[in-house]
């Protein structure tokens, strides 16, 4: 072999998933081997590519890029450094170049672009694949100029509302205060979501470089990462980024040499989903109980401590360095109708192929659930999907040549949220995943509004009485009713589309509540 | 209940003198390295339960007094957020997720396994100590379920096996060395 005294580089990597299915392990073993082998080794710990089916995925750097293989368990790394895995060698494990690997070849990475190819926490690496290219162009811009190419490239939140993120930077803008704020909203707490944890783990540079855009953008000089306190990778890997661009001069007094200052600060949630709610959120910040706000005042107006503030989803902000890197016009050409640019969607739950598939907008769940996906983890038929997390509707297979884009989804009765998709196979019963959508409700509502602080509550008893065959018409009747008091009475989305998964339930899935209630009055 | 609460102030000027030494300066460090922030409470209550495992209710009055809160302010943070802990938990903390991704591959089966395993209902401390079981509601670990956070490790795709083998090792690691006794309120919630 002519490679024994070059040194090996390997790629291993550090995200959540990858370290849950034993990346550690498999790590050391690397390192052990290349040890006994007498290699020089450089590891680099990589964020994930998304490919979750495939981790721990390790890569070798060889003259023919970098080649995948995975999963890989610590027990396979001898086998795979007796076939050669150190130069590239084949192997049953080995996917060939990781790019060329079809589920991540036929991705649309604008946001996520680097996650699995960079090392998350090293600056030049990711200068070298385009970072804070989007910042030095903004930099020379008036702030007008940087609002109107944010809503010229088409962006809607990606948490979920998809509100115009040009037109909330424009009244935030718009709005003279001498004090305002960017919030990032890092409390994915959504069922079948992590595209933000994904981000933040693989390359949470983009998401600094983002809040940094936004800054320039409407005037503000302090921003806050809010992050749930459920990802510790996360709050390691920001918490070392934030240091390391403060320490390049990248944050702080002097951003990037242009006299204009942006200090950036990591908060954590504490377990709360409600804090997912922008007001509710701000409160938190405040250091006070994350109750929803009534609004107006719209934060973009009054915000956090009362000042006018930017609060978005971290995809929302990791969006904007490319906008200014490749060009509004760039970004908005990818997608469809009124839904431009491309959405990190995620694949969750019984799912064969499960990770972080990002595409245009007008991808239809049909090619995502089967083409990506691969069907069911179990090889059952899928039966229903529940898309946009925890307040989403489930729908059956009838509903999956729906495209991926607002509209459309909002006219075929669901939500895209925050691109989170749970697979369900057809062992599923969807009276309990209704039970189970009120119970959810009724543990995290703030309690500031009746509907659905008390609702909830009887909604779980109503599904209850009914799956107990309890006057089974009159329960329905009486759900329904209550879903449309929840709807239309509750002060936020947490109530307001607890119905989503409970009315589609019974909607598209009649069958599993009246074979409970039958069960009961023939076991009763 | 109220006129004791004024009693007791009236009786002990300095709040927090009923705090051990190691619990008073876990307030106090956390009070000095967070005063000056804006919001200050959540990452004061964060450090202190970083340092204790919790947050003693009797630390609530030395909190207050130390960031110009009122008590009622400080107790109504610690109640609302699910993550604060006002018992004292086992020696590890096993978050198990219940949400619907996890519940798609099995985590109703595995909840009811690891209650039973432990001999806990959700929010209990086992009774040699060990262990507290929390139920957690996503671990953004959602494409490989059922997900179980153990401290800070996830752990993915966990069947009833695999979580009797992750915690026989904790047991091997940790759990014979003496000397640490079973918390004398074994979790909070339901018994």
């Amino acid at each position: 072999m002519t490679t024994q005294a070059t040194t090996i580089t390997v790629y291993v990597p550090r995200d959540t998933t990858a370290l849950a299915l034993g990346a550690e392990q498999v790590a050391q073993a690397l390192s052990a081997a290349a040890a006994r082998l007498g290699r020089p080794l450089r590891m680099v710990r990589n964020g994930s590519r998304g490919a979750f089916w495939l981790e721990p995925l390790v890569e070798v750097l060889t003259p023919a890029g970098r080649i995948a293989y995975g999963p890989v368990q610590a027990t396979d790394v001898p086998g795979l450094v007796a076939a050669g895995l150190f130069d590239g060698g084949a192997h049953p494990l080995r996917h060939g170049e990781a790019g060329s690997i079809p589920y991540l070849r036929d991705q649309e990475r604008l946001t996520c672009a680097r996650a699995g190819v960079i090392d998350p926490l090293d600056l030049d690496d990711y200068r070298a694949h385009g970072g804070y290219a989007g910042l030095r162009a903004a930099l020379p811009l008036a702030a007008v100029e940087i609002v109107a190419a944010v809503t010229a490239a088409g962006l809607r939140g990606r948490g979920g509302a998809a509100f115009p993120t040009g037109i909330k930077w424009r009244t935030v803008l718009e709005t003279p205060a001498p004090q305002k704020y960017i919030v990032c909203n890092a409390d994915e707490g959504d069922s079948g979501t992590f595209s933000d944890r994904l981000l933040m783990e693989s390359d949470p540079f983009c998401l600094i470089e983002g809040m940094s855009i936004a800054a320039l953008g409407v005037g503000a000089t302090r921003g806050y990462i809010y992050l749930r306190c459920e990802y510790p990778r996360a709050r390691e890997i920001l918490t070392a980024a934030l240091r390391t661009a403060y320490a390049a001069g990248l944050l702080g007094a002097d951003l990037m040499g242009s006299g204009r200052r942006f200090d950036l600060e990591l908060r954590l949630g504490a377990g709360a989903y409600i804090c997912g709610e922008e007001t509710s959120l701000l409160e938190s910040l405040e250091g006070k109980r994350g109750q929803v706000r009534y609004k107006p005042p719209l934060p973009a107006v009054s915000g956090l401590f009362g000042a006018p503030t930017v609060i978005n989803n971290v995809i929302t902000f990791a969006s904007v360095p490319v906008i200014f890197e490749r060009g509004a016009a760039y970004y908005r050409d990818f997608g469809v109708g009124r839904s431009r640019g491309s959405l990190p969607i995620q694949l969750a739950g019984n799912v064969a192929r499960g990770g972080l598939v990002e595409k245009a907008f007008g991808v239809t769940l049909r090619e995502l659930l089967y083409d990506y996906g691969g069907g069911t983890l179990t090889g059952r038929p899928i039966r229903a999907v529940q898309v946009g997390g925890p307040l989403g509707a489930y729908w059956p297979v009838s509903k999956f040549d729906t495209p991926l884009d607002y509209e459309a989804f909002a006219l075929a009765g669901g939500m895209l949220g925050h691109g989170g998709i749970v697979v369900f196979d057809d062992s599923v019963d969807l009276a309990a995943q209704a039970r189970y959508a009120m119970e959810f409700c009724a543990l995290e509502s703030c309690g500031k509004c009746t509907p659905c602080r008390i609702g909830s509550t009887r909604g779980v008893e109503v599904i209850d009485r009914w799956r107990a065959g309890d006057q089974p018409a009159r329960q329905e009747s009486l759900l329904r009713d209550l879903c449309h008091t929840l709807t239309h009475g509750s002060l936020c989305a947490l109530g307001g589309l607890t119905p989503y998964p409970v009315l589609s339930a019974i909607d598209y899935f009649p069958e599993d509540f009246a074979r409970a209630a039958a069960a009961a009055a023939a076991g009763s | 209940m109220n006129s004791s609460a004024r009693e007791r102030i009236a009786i002990r000027p300095e709040p927090g003198t009923d705090l051990s030494p190691a619990e008073r300066a876990a307030v106090l460090d956390a009070v000095a390295a967070h005063r000056d922030s804006q919001g200050a409470l959540l990452p004061v209550l964060h450090a202190i339960q970083e340092r204790l495992a919790w947050v003693p209710s009797r630390a609530v009055p030395l909190i207050a007094f130390e960031l110009n809160l009122s008590r009622a302010e400080v107790h109504g943070v610690l109640s609302f957020y699910h993550y604060f802990r006002q018992a004292q938990p086992g020696r590890e903390v096993i978050h198990l997720c219940r949400a619907e991704a996890c519940q798609a591959v099995g985590a109703a089966a595995l909840e009811v396994h690891a209650r039973r395993r432990l001999g806990v209902e959700l929010h209990g401390c086992s009774a040699d100590g060990r262990y507290t079981l929390e139920p957690v509601y996503c671990l953004g670990n959602c494409a490989c379920g059922p997900s179980i956070m153990i401290g800070t490790d996830v752990h993915a795709r966990v069947t009833p096996a695999r979580f009797d083998e992750l915690t026989a090792q904790g047991a091997a690691a940790g759990g014979s060395a003496p000397g640490r006794a079973a918390p004398a309120a074994p979790g909070g919630g339901e018994p």
